[in-house]
């Protein structure tokens, strides 16, 4: 078989996976813009789906409360998780390797055994009249659940950089007269943002994102995915495609702009390294 | 005795891109010869050895082997081994199973490919270490093992892409030797790709120097250095002074303002051509019986001999010399007639 | 660095969040598992597991068939994908992932409506005359559900182990007389391992416990284990102690799975040690 043939084949093969990735996504945004409740019928365009999702109540309240959910649980995972890896880092071997053991747990546990659990927990705590009358589910459960799962991201993120840091960067900065505390905040903080953050990002979308472990620890709170899956029960409901439309948007936008920041530093690089390539040439000539 | 042919290139035209890495290259390697491509880097060296392996179809020209076209042959189908440039050895495989591979490949019953892997490994020094991982071993026993996972295979030409370029000096030379060893006790033929133009004068029975895709000099060792046919083989083989000079007559040269009597001939009268001193064939004299006069700008000491930066009315020429000059001291310069080559005037 | 006595302590919160909502709640399903309603100890909800055996067939085997189909189609993905050019390969890795970025509950949605009996895969065979198929309310659409949703699970781990084999190795198998076949089996597949190996993992875990896809596009007939726990934490057959044995058998069906996994990946650390 000829090298052509096979580019040609290779590129097939990849058309037809991409094709059975998108497709279904392209048929939903295409249905959202339908005029007809139907989807066997396109009758004509509209943007009514997209009016009438923006006026729609029960998504736009379990937005917010997705929105603000994944903010707080965030935050306090990363703080949670960022101090625990300082922590863990000091640790002997031995307590290290189980510490990291058990927070593996709810990365590969299904989701499903760690939804159920902490559900037990908090039915328990329930008939041991903790949380009042109504129990404790609701937002509580939620913010529980949600710090629970993200927290191990935050360690298995930040853990890496913490050991690939240079020892000898904090005995430098007590050595040029830095408390441990201004060591901290002044060297090894700025050394492990990058990577904070990133675990952080990684959080947001974790927690945007969750179903199952909400879905039994939610009470009568609706998220975001709560309500789409609320939805998707009732028969015909073209508003979902409008807002897998508006949410295929928004994630294409965000990495676009992200890989466009990417590029963009990187010309930026490519531009410095040329320009002082060609500096040194100078310096050559004369 | 002239051995037959076993690879032919003819007009063969590679293309990246749009880019010409090879233009209409052709060239014939004899059976039993060690070739070494030699060039800088860019100059299509890498590209005809893959052109040779399968690796590389080429847009226009034949591959021959033995006669037979194999443009179109997959590498599967070739009776040709590569070494390769960073050995690519597998590494799920121990040292046994690496240079088994090609064995198993061909079903042959396991005693055979048991004692056949084992005399090879014993051929290339790596006797014992059978069962050891790739990744335990240095980087001249990993060298010596994808040289032994191609042997064991018997193929009729070996191709080396720049084999010891990861090695150290001293690794590199005793490797030197040994390839050209295992060479001569092989029987075959081997194609070596080196920019390292000291390594192609020590191994190969036939150079061919390449730059820019075209084949420049093809020649054995002593022919290179000693009648480059171009500026640019000059300056790449060696150091090498190049100057301007006028062809008198036959005979006798006349450059740096001084006239030389020479060995060439066939020149026409007055032609410009471009004259080759070596740095080791200049001999210092006092300046008052020198045929040059030049005045010495810069002394450094090379362990075997100096190296002497001397400038001649403006024009730096380099000097090798077991005695040492001082920098600022005025020297006199003799070249003996055979010490002259000269060339065609050329571009580079 | 920060290896001081003191610094352990920022530790301290994590281990008791951990210990609270990780390491109890785990031993409060055993717990559960094993006693009953009045809280006295019972194998029962355990010995009970057997009147849901085809329940727990149909889950391993489709989880099975969702896995192996991942592995044939994302095999090529991650080796065409590895030997694309570096720009390259990052524009098609976000193209791969991007489907990951969309909610599940919003990409299954999408193959219900394909999938329907007057969906659009069905009109459109009908403009040939074929059909209407009855596709959704399958155990086959339940696979299909499961392939569309974790084949980018599988896809990235092959494609990170593959990115690690250099050009020259493929090379060098040919050189030494390897056919396309033999490459595949001498040299792509075994080095591919650990990404085999943790694309499986990704796949199997994920479609062996879930309960929306096969509710979402099995109708009522194609019961999953997962829906199976659902049901007695949240449905109409509560029973929390059933539910938990359940959980419990769960997971030790994934540990299982991945002890299988693993020994495959130490195997290929043997090879590099």
């Amino acid at each position: 078989m000829n090298k052509h043939h096979s580019r040609l084949l290779q590129r097939t093969y990849l058309v037809l996976i991409f094709g059975f990735m998108y497709l279904p996504i392209a048929v939903l945004i295409a249905y959202s813009f339908n005029e007809n409740k139907s989807r066997t019928v396109f009758s004509g365009f509209t943007l009514g789906w997209y009016k009438s999702l923006l006026h729609n109540e029960m998504i736009l309240s379990a937005l917010g409360l997705s929105v603000v959910l994944a903010l707080v649980s965030s935050v306090l995972a990363t703080v949670l998780g960022t101090l625990a890896t300082i922590g863990i880092h000091s640790m002997s071997r031995k307590s290290q390797l189980i510490i990291n053991n058990i927070s593996y747990v709810p990365v590969v546990n299904p989701e499903i055994i760690t939804g159920v659990s902490l559900m037990l927990l908090f039915v328990l705590c329930g008939r041991l009249g903790i949380g009042g009358d109504n129990g404790l589910f609701g937002w509580t459960t939620l913010l529980i659940a949600h710090i629970t799962f993200n927290v191990p991201y935050v360690i298995f993120n930040v853990a890496p950089k913490l050991r690939q840091l240079d020892p000898s960067l904090y005995t430098a900065a007590l050595d040029l007269g830095c408390t441990p505390r201004q060591a901290f905040f002044k060297v090894l903080l700025p050394q492990l943002s990058p990577a904070i953050l990133s675990a952080f990002l990684i959080c947001l979308t974790y927690s945007i994102d969750d179903f199952i472990i909400s879905y039994f620890n939610c009470g009568t709170m609706q998220t975001l995915p709560i309500a789409i899956y609320s939805m998707t029960r009732k028969k015909v409901s073209p508003e979902i495609n409008a807002l897998s439309a508006i949410m295929f948007l928004v994630i294409l936008g965000i990495i676009l702009i992200s890989n466009a920041a990417d590029s963009h530093v990187y010309r930026k690089n490519q531009a410095a390294i040329r320009r002082d390539a060609a500096g040194q040439k100078e310096v050559e000539a004369a | 005795m002239e051995e037959p042919l076993i690879v032919s290139l003819k007009d063969i035209v590679v293309d990246f891109d749009g880019e010409k890495v090879l233009d209409g290259l052709s060239l014939d390697i004899h059976d039993k010869e060690f070739v070494t491509f030699l060039g800088p880097s860019g100059c299509g060296k890498t590209t005809t050895l893959r052109v040779i392996g399968g690796f590389i179809t080429p847009r226009s020209g034949t591959v021959s082997f033995d006669g037979r076209d194999i443009t179109a042959l997959p590498p599967y189908k070739r009776q040709v081994n590569t070494v390769f440039q960073k050995y690519a050895l597998f590494p799920h495989l121990n040292v046994f199973e690496n240079v088994a591979f090609g064995l198993r490949l061909k079903r042959i019953p396991e005693e055979q490919i048991r004692s056949k892997v084992l005399e090879m490994l014993e051929i290339v020094g790596l006797k014992g270490f059978e069962r050891r991982s790739i990744h335990q071993l240095s980087g001249g026993q990993q060298q010596r093992v994808a040289i032994a996972r191609s042997l064991v295979n018997q193929p009729r030409v070996l191709l080396l892409d720049e084999p010891l370029g990861a090695l150290d000096l001293k690794l590199r030379k005793e490797m030197q030797l040994e390839l050209k060893r295992l060479q001569r006790e092989m029987n075959i033929t081997f194609v070596y790709v080196t920019h390292d133009q000291e390594e192609a004068l020590t191994m190969s029975d036939t150079v061919v120097v390449m730059n820019k895709g075209n084949i420049q000099q093809i020649g054995s060792p002593q022919d290179i250095y000693n009648e480059p046919c171009n500026a640019f083989v000059a300056n790449f083989i060696g150091d090498s002074n190049i100057v301007e000079g006028i062809m008198i007559k036959d005979f006798l040269v006349s450059f740096a303002g001084h006239e030389f009597t020479c060995v060439d001939r066939g020149f026409s009268r007055n032609e410009p051509v471009q004259v080759v001193v070596r740095p080791e064939d200049v001999v210092i004299v006092p300046p008052a019986i020198g045929m040059l006069n030049g005045l010495v700008r810069e002394v450094i000491f090379k362990g075997v001999h100096f190296e002497m930066h001397v400038d001649v009315e403006g024009k730096e020429w380099l000097i090798h010399s077991t005695q040492a000059s001082q920098p600022g001291e005025l020297i006199g310069m003799n070249i003996g007639p055979d010490e002259i080559h000269i060339m065609a005037r050329s571009e580079v | 660095m920060l290896r001081t006595k003191n610094s352990r302590w920022a530790a301290a919160p994590y281990l008791v969040w951990m210990a609270v909502f990780i390491v109890v709640p785990l031993l409060i399903v055993i717990w559960y598992a094993l006693t009953n309603s009045d809280g006295a100890f019972t194998l029962e909800n355990l010995t009970s597991i057997g009147r849901y055996t085809s329940v727990f067939g149909r889950s391993l085997l489709l989880a099975a068939e969702a896995t192996v189909i991942c592995l044939v189609l994302a095999f090529p993905v991650g080796y065409f994908l590895s030997r694309l050019r570096s720009n390259k390969q990052h524009i098609m890795l976000m193209l791969v992932m991007l489907p990951m970025w969309m909610n599940f509950l919003l990409r299954t949605y999408a193959w219900m409506t394909l999938l329907e009996k007057n969906g659009l895969i069905n009109k459109f065979l009908g403009l040939f005359g074929i059909g209407p198929f009855n596709m959704i309310n399958t155990s086959g659409a339940v696979v299909l559900g499961m392939v569309y949703n974790y084949l980018p699970y599988m896809i990235l781990p092959l494609y990170t182990a593959m990115t690690k084999i250099d050009d020259s190795i493929i090379e060098a198998a040919q050189d030494l007389g390897s056919n396309p076949g033999q490459i595949l089996g001498r040299v792509l597949i075994p080095l591919s391992k650990p990404g085999i190996a943790t694309g499986i993992t990704m796949v199997f875990v994920p479609s062996v416990s879930t309960f929306i896809i096969s509710r979402m596009l099995g109708g009522g007939a194609n019961l999953l284990i997962g829906d199976l726990i659902e049901l007695q934490f949240l449905g109409n057959s509560y029973n929390l102690n059933l539910g938990s044995a359940m959980s419990l058998v769960l997971m030790v069906i994934v540990l299982l799975c991945m002890s299988f996994t693993s020994t495959f990946d130490e195997e290929e650390m043997e090879g590099v040690m």
